[in-house]
């Protein structure tokens, strides 16, 4: 554990979440104060038309500008990136995003470990990566890919998640940093 | 996982020793496709993938062909192939003579949803349908006009999603698991190799169409290659690129007017 560790140091904050993880978002998003001092990116698995309406529906929730990602957009502190469906979001070196629709990784595109290991490769210690709820293992590898990288790891509390199998398996095969419920990350957030 | 020096190494062996250049694609996504290669392939070291790479020629096509992303569907976007409905095809009706070009357009799905839309537009007799990709193996899938069943439902739904009201099976014989589309179809296609990274021009369209084959490459390149299509497209013609693609980045943009809200532009200077 890395209790003096605080999420504010990092360049960057990728979330990851499935099936229970918007709930938690829309309670996280409001909590997030301005200016951010890094970049947040967002990769859920959603459906493949959703696309304007889970970012109109995060809009509400956040004065900070909130963007659905488009290929080779630069990637700057204070702002939220969400992972558009059907593609996996890659992080490049120059500090922007490139997009890839390959084959699903864990039955899904986006794919958590995906975004989760390459930024890790780019951002190293200067990166946090919080999983969330959701019924498949996708993130488990990524979280592995932060820690080796010496990236801080937070992990919603099991108990508190609507489907607690993701955060379950994460917890299994890593060793998070921080496992917390939704007030819990918010005051890691916030420090 | 590999190092960030070895693909670089990797990279340059394919491009000295057979003139493949892979250098300017996007690299965080050609490190994950060397890094998947080595996991399926069961490589124990970068040492000994490169090896191979290096000296066994049949595995060198399976290594080009894997680190190539080949996905595609047919109608994809059905909102995309209802602008080119509502927007574009009208835009072409008066021209004699109509030539379109599938950059990148591997199994060929793409160009056989855009020969329907030509039919139903009762443009398909005046039009000549350019397909062309970096990998002969998926262009002779698409020569043939076979595909599998299984997936020919989302691609009826697709179809009737972007405007079709025929029957998407009229267009289509289905035996077995397979499905071979009408030859009146491909008769108005031409198929042949053609790389985006070194090859020229080579002919003008009326509309280029080039679906999620930049985001594989990097801004450069990207450059390079709308700068080629649009030494490609007369004036007034049209471009038609994936759903997170951009003419944002780049040289030609001002050149061009977004039609609607869709991935498609207008040359208009």
């Amino acid at each position: 554990m890395a209790e003096n560790r605080v999420v504010s140091n990092s360049a960057m904050v990728v979330i990851g979440g499935s099936t229970g993880s918007i709930d938690v978002l829309l309670n996280l998003l409001p909590a997030l104060r301005s200016p951010l001092p890094f970049a947040l990116v967002i990769v859920l698995h959603r459906k493949s038309t959703s696309d304007t309406s889970l970012a109109d529906l995060f809009a509400l929730k956040t004065s900070l500008p909130l963007h659905d990602v488009e290929d080779k957009d630069v990637i700057l502190p204070g702002h939220i990136y969400l992972a558009p469906a059907d593609y996996h979001l890659l992080i490049e070196h120059d500090g922007t995003f490139s997009l890839d629709d390959s084959e699903k990784i864990n039955y899904s595109r986006p794919s958590i470990d995906v975004t989760f290991e390459s930024a890790a490769d780019v951002y190293g210690p200067a990166l946090t990566g919080i999983l969330l709820s959701g019924a498949n293992a996708d993130g488990t590898a990524g979280l592995k890919a932060i820690q080796q990288a010496g990236g801080l790891t937070i992990v919603q509390r099991p108990d508190t998640a609507q489907v607690a199998y993701m955060p379950q398996q994460a917890i299994l095969n890593t060793r998070p940093d921080y496992v917390l419920d939704v007030v819990g990350m918010v005051r890691l957030l916030e420090r | 996982m590999i190092e960030e020096e070895e693909v670089t190494l990797l990279l340059s062996d394919l491009l000295e020793l057979y003139g493949y250049d892979f250098t300017q694609y996007a690299r965080a996504s050609i490190k994950r496709r060397v890094n998947r290669l080595l996991t399926l392939d069961k490589f124990p070291s970068f040492a000994e993938l490169r090896y191979r790479v290096r000296n066994d020629a049949d595995y060198l096509k399976r290594f080009v062909e894997e680190l190539t992303v080949n996905v595609t569907e047919m109608f994809r976007d059905p909102s995309f192939y209802r602008a080119l409905r509502k927007e574009v095809l009208p835009a072409l009706t008066a021209k004699p003579f109509i030539r379109v070009w599938h950059a990148g357009c591997s199994t060929g799905e793409e160009v056989f949803s855009m020969a329907i839309l030509l039919k139903e537009a009762n443009l398909l007799h005046k039009s000549l349908l350019y397909a062309t990709d970096l990998n002969p193996e998926v262009l002779e899938v698409a020569r043939k006009g076979i595909f599998a069943l299984a997936p020919m439902r989302q691609y009826s739904e697709n179809y009737v999603l972007s405007g079709g009201t025929a029957d998407f099976s009229s267009y289509y014989t289905a035996q077995y698991d397979y499905v071979k589309f009408n030859e009146e179809l491909t008769r108005k296609m031409v198929f042949s190799t053609h790389n985006l990274v070194s090859d020229r021009s080579f002919n003008e369209f009326d509309l280029i169409l080039c679906r999620n084959v930049l985001i594989y490459f990097d801004k450069t390149l990207q450059d390079r290659v709308l700068t080629l299509f649009d030494e490609s497209l007369g004036m007034l013609s049209f471009l038609g690129l994936g759903s997170k693609e951009t003419l944002r980045f780049s040289s030609i943009r001002q050149k061009y007017k977004q039609v609607g809200s869709e991935k498609i532009w207008r040359k208009i200077e």
